[in-house]
């Protein structure tokens, strides 16, 4: 396929800044991630011949850590935190009001693939709690009101582009 | 390496006049600080310096603005603090595009220091209040704290200026056995949660035969509620740095990772930087200060996973393998990184090190207890009025942390009981508040210094659901090696969730308590033998709100969604407003008889978006448990 092969050149270029050490595995895996927001199965078999090991090691160490992700997110990717100081504060409840919003569930990507949603566990802003990271920026102090208004401004930006 | 003191001293000499050189340029400016670590940026605080800078620029004023790290008062952040002599330093709080503008206009180009918006000034004077009359400002001892929020962490010279490396200077020329020996005798205490002596470590370390040896910063921060490294690693790098490269050269590495959480971006941006200066200033590389020891450090992000933070499994990921613990012994001190001795510590253990250094063990040891001399660190949450970062020395007792220096809970709520130690941690009722603050009396109260996340609940949150969530959380982060820990902690979640769904049977509180032994006693790392802390902790000190739950199924705290419904109380619906109604995603709100409003119980989704939609003046929605209290509703107007 010829987005296969545009995949691996692009993986090769990644590779090419490391020397072939086992323990590079992970640092090539995020770096991976950072360029393609996810880590689609050819590269992983490119990384696992590029390091001469197993398929099965690369895939071991790719669903072991919860930052990797094995489908793509969703261009404005939502994480909620869930950590001990948002949960206090009440953060399912704005777990539930993305979902709700959004019309997915956690771990999933919207249908347009405009948005992902996902949980993660403090982001250390405790003090802001409760906490959602839009596109990279935390937002503290979120409430359901605020949720549906965030999406308002994507939306607008998107109608003003359009 | 130690021949050459005097050479050690003229470089480091060398070095701190190239900084100074730098810092006299500056000086006579008005200097303004403004706190951009991630909770600031949280807050607002990078709209804040882009204010300062554009309204400078165009009015022309050479004033100097410089993004510092976080002094710890998320509450009161955005944080500013404006140095225009011959004021003191004068810190603010809360401050906006809007307040900046003032600032600029009032105070720096006029002589208004806008005292309305002052938390205080940083100096003793005449004119102004200072912070230090704040109760919160007031217990503070900032030993690893001092430099956050002060300091530029991009700029080493700002570093150096306030004394820093010079440990390492001094450290040079010592033998690495008396830099060991020093640490020794200060007693310090590891701050990754176990609070192992690192003097100790360091010298099986030292001796373990073996080469190359590695050092290890644990960055990993996991504890799902604490913030404090990452705080640091942000604010002041260097002072993790330089315990590092101490660290090294008294064990005798030449080589040290540090591994950060993935989650921590602007930690890990800045460890570059600062990386990237100590070589340029050739306190990293070869030779460092010419003594002869050589040391370079590599960063490593974490990938996200809790059970990294274990020492074995954060060796497991550094060799880039799945992060799963293994037995100890042989503990990393003798076999770690591939197999060679490592000593792995904390970042905020690395930072007392310098300190300890320049002054001297005796000083360390005269500040906190006799058995956990120092200080402790704590990042507040929850509900309590003056969320961030409090450095008290050991031995401050927790009433005094969350009432005197915390300002207690807020809107006039009771406090219930406080969470320590995260996941790994215990909840300790309002009884044991006059508990010290140490590493021996957290633990036996079970508790856990742990990680030094510190939670205040109050009346509106349920102990059983707290234990709950925590257990949720080890169960989803175990690594599944031990089957106690993997299935044994499953069960106990089934158990839990029973007993928040009001199905519990009153059987139930003792299995969990025989279930939380064997984990405790069948599990090989940390993770599985605190996971139950959480747990035994609740019911020894909240039994019976495990048992309303189980007998009465009702949750008192009014939180667990199985066991609570929502109810409009008709005397106080307004009628005409219909705020409720629209707020509903669901429509179970709808108009009643004489425009009272009601709730359809079987479509409700318990979002709560209708209490926070009535307006507060009439307050009328209300959580009531256990749902057979509440009154049946009635017919909708036109049914
Ligand atoms: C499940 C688990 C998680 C841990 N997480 C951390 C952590 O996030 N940061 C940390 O410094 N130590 C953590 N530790 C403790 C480390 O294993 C180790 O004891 C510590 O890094 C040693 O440093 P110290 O001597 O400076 O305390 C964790 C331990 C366990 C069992
Ligand atoms: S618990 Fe959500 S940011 Fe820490």
């Amino acid at each position: 396929m010829v987005e296969d092969e545009l995949l691996k050149g692009k993986v090769g270029e990644v590779l090419d800044s490391y020397k072939g050490e086992r323990k590079d595995l992970i640092p090539i895996l995020q770096q991976m991630q950072a360029s393609f927001g996810y880590l689609p199965r050819v590269a992983m078999i490119e990384v696992a011949k590029f390091l001469c090991i197993p398929g099965s090691s690369v895939f071991s160490v790719a669903t072991f850590y919860n930052q990797f992700r094995l489908n793509p997110p969703g261009k404005h990717p939502i994480k909620v935190c869930l950590g001990t100081a948002c949960h206090v504060k009440g953060g399912e409840r704005i777990l539930e009001s993305w979902e709700r919003e959004l019309g997915i569930k956690v771990g999933e990507t919207s249908k347009d693939l405009e948005f992902s949603l996902e949980r993660v566990a403090c982001v250390g802003c405790c003090a802001m709690a409760p906490v959602s990271v839009v596109d990279q920026a935390v937002q503290g102090k979120v409430t359901p009101t605020r949720v549906k208004g965030i999406l308002l401004s994507f939306q607008l930006e998107k109608e003003k582009q359009e | 390496m130690t021949d050459h003191p005097s050479q050690i001293q003229t470089t480091f000499a060398e070095i701190q006049s190239k900084t100074e050189a730098r810092a006299s340029r500056d000086t006579g400016k008005v200097s303004i600080l403004i706190g951009t670590a991630t909770c600031g940026r949280a807050a607002g605080a990078l709209e804040v310096v882009q204010t300062f800078t554009d309204e400078l620029a165009r009015q022309e004023i050479d004033a100097q603005v410089s993004q510092v790290g976080c002094m710890g008062h998320c509450y009161a952040e955005p944080m500013v603090i404006i140095q225009k002599p011959p004021y003191p330093p004068i810190c603010y709080g809360y401050v906006t595009p809007g307040i900046a503008l003032r600032l600029v206009e009032d105070f720096v180009l006029g002589d208004d220091p806008c005292l309305e918006f002052a938390l205080g000034a940083l100096e003793e004077n005449e004119l102004i209040p200072t912070v230090f009359e704040l109760p919160r400002f007031k217990y503070d001892m900032r030993l690893i704290l001092r430099n956050c929020g002060y300091i530029d962490p991009e700029d080493i010279g700002q570093y150096i200026q306030g004394g820093g490396y010079s440990g390492l200077a001094k450290a040079l020329q010592m033998r690495p056995e008396g830099v060991i020996e020093e640490v020794k005798n200060s007693a310090l205490r590891g701050r990754g949660g176990a609070g192992f002596p690192t003097g100790q470590k360091w010298d099986i370390c030292c001796y373990a035969p073996g080469t190359p040896k590695y050092v290890i910063c644990n960055a990993d921060e996991g504890d799902p509620g604490a913030f404090m490294d990452r705080a640091i690693v942000e604010s002041d790098p260097h002072s993790v740095l330089e315990g590092m490269i101490i660290a090294g050269y008294a064990i005798g590495a030449s080589c040290g990772y540090i591994y950060v959480r993935a989650e921590y971006p602007l930690a890990v941006e800045r460890l570059t930087i600062a990386l990237r200066q100590a070589q340029a200033y050739g306190l990293l590389g070869d030779n460092i200060m010419g003594s002869g020891f050589n040391f370079s450090i590599e960063l490593m992000q974490g990938s996200g996973a809790f059970v990294c933070g274990e020492e074995t499994a954060l060796i497991a990921a550094l060799e880039g393998r799945r992060g799963m613990p293994r037995h100890r012994p042989p503990f990393p001190a003798t076999q770690g990184l591939w197999g060679k001795p490592t000593s792995i510590n904390n970042v905020k253990t690395l930072s007392y090190v310098a300190l300890i250094i320049t002054q001297g063990a005796e000083w360390y040891r005269g500040i906190g207890t006799e058995k956990s001399p120092g200080t402790a660190i704590f990042a507040l949450a929850g509900k309590i009025l003056n969320t961030g970062l409090v450095e008290v020395p050991m031995g401050t007792t927790l009433r005094q942390l969350i009432y005197e220096i915390g300002g207690g809970v807020p809107k006039g709520k009771r406090f219930k009981a406080v969470q320590i130690g995260g996941p790994s941690g215990g909840c300790l009722p309002e009884s044991l508040l006059d508990t010290s603050i140490d590493f021996d009396s957290l633990s036996a109260a079970g508790a856990m210094m742990g990680s030094g996340g510190m939670v205040v609940l109050d009346e509106d949150n349920c102990m059983v659901d707290t234990a709950r969530y925590f257990l949720d959380f080890t169960q989803k982060e175990s690594c599944g090696k031990c089957t106690l820990c993997r299935l044994g902690t499953k069960q106990m979640l089934d158990i839990l969730d029973d007993i928040t769904r009001g199905e519990g049977r009153c059987e139930d509180i003792d299995l969990l308590i025989e279930l939380a032994e064997d984990i405790k006693a069948g599990s090989l790392c940390g993770l599985g033998k605190t996971a139950p802390n959480p747990i035994l902790t609740t019911i020894r000190y909240f039994r019976d709100e495990y048992e309303a739950h189980i007998i009465d199924k009702c949750c008192p705290a009014k939180v667990c969604q199985e066991l609570v419904g929502y109810y409009i109380l008709p005397e106080k619906c307004e009628r005409s407003c219909d705020a409720c109604v629209g707020s509903c995603p669901t429509e179970a709100v709808y108009t009643a008889k004489r425009g009272i409003k009601a709730i359809d119980q079987e479509k409700c989704v318990k979002c709560g978006s209708c209490v926070d939609a009535c307006p507060p003046q009439y307050n009328a929605v209300v959580k009531i448990s256990p749902k057979s209290l509440i009154p049946p509703s009635p017919p909708p107007k036109d049914g």
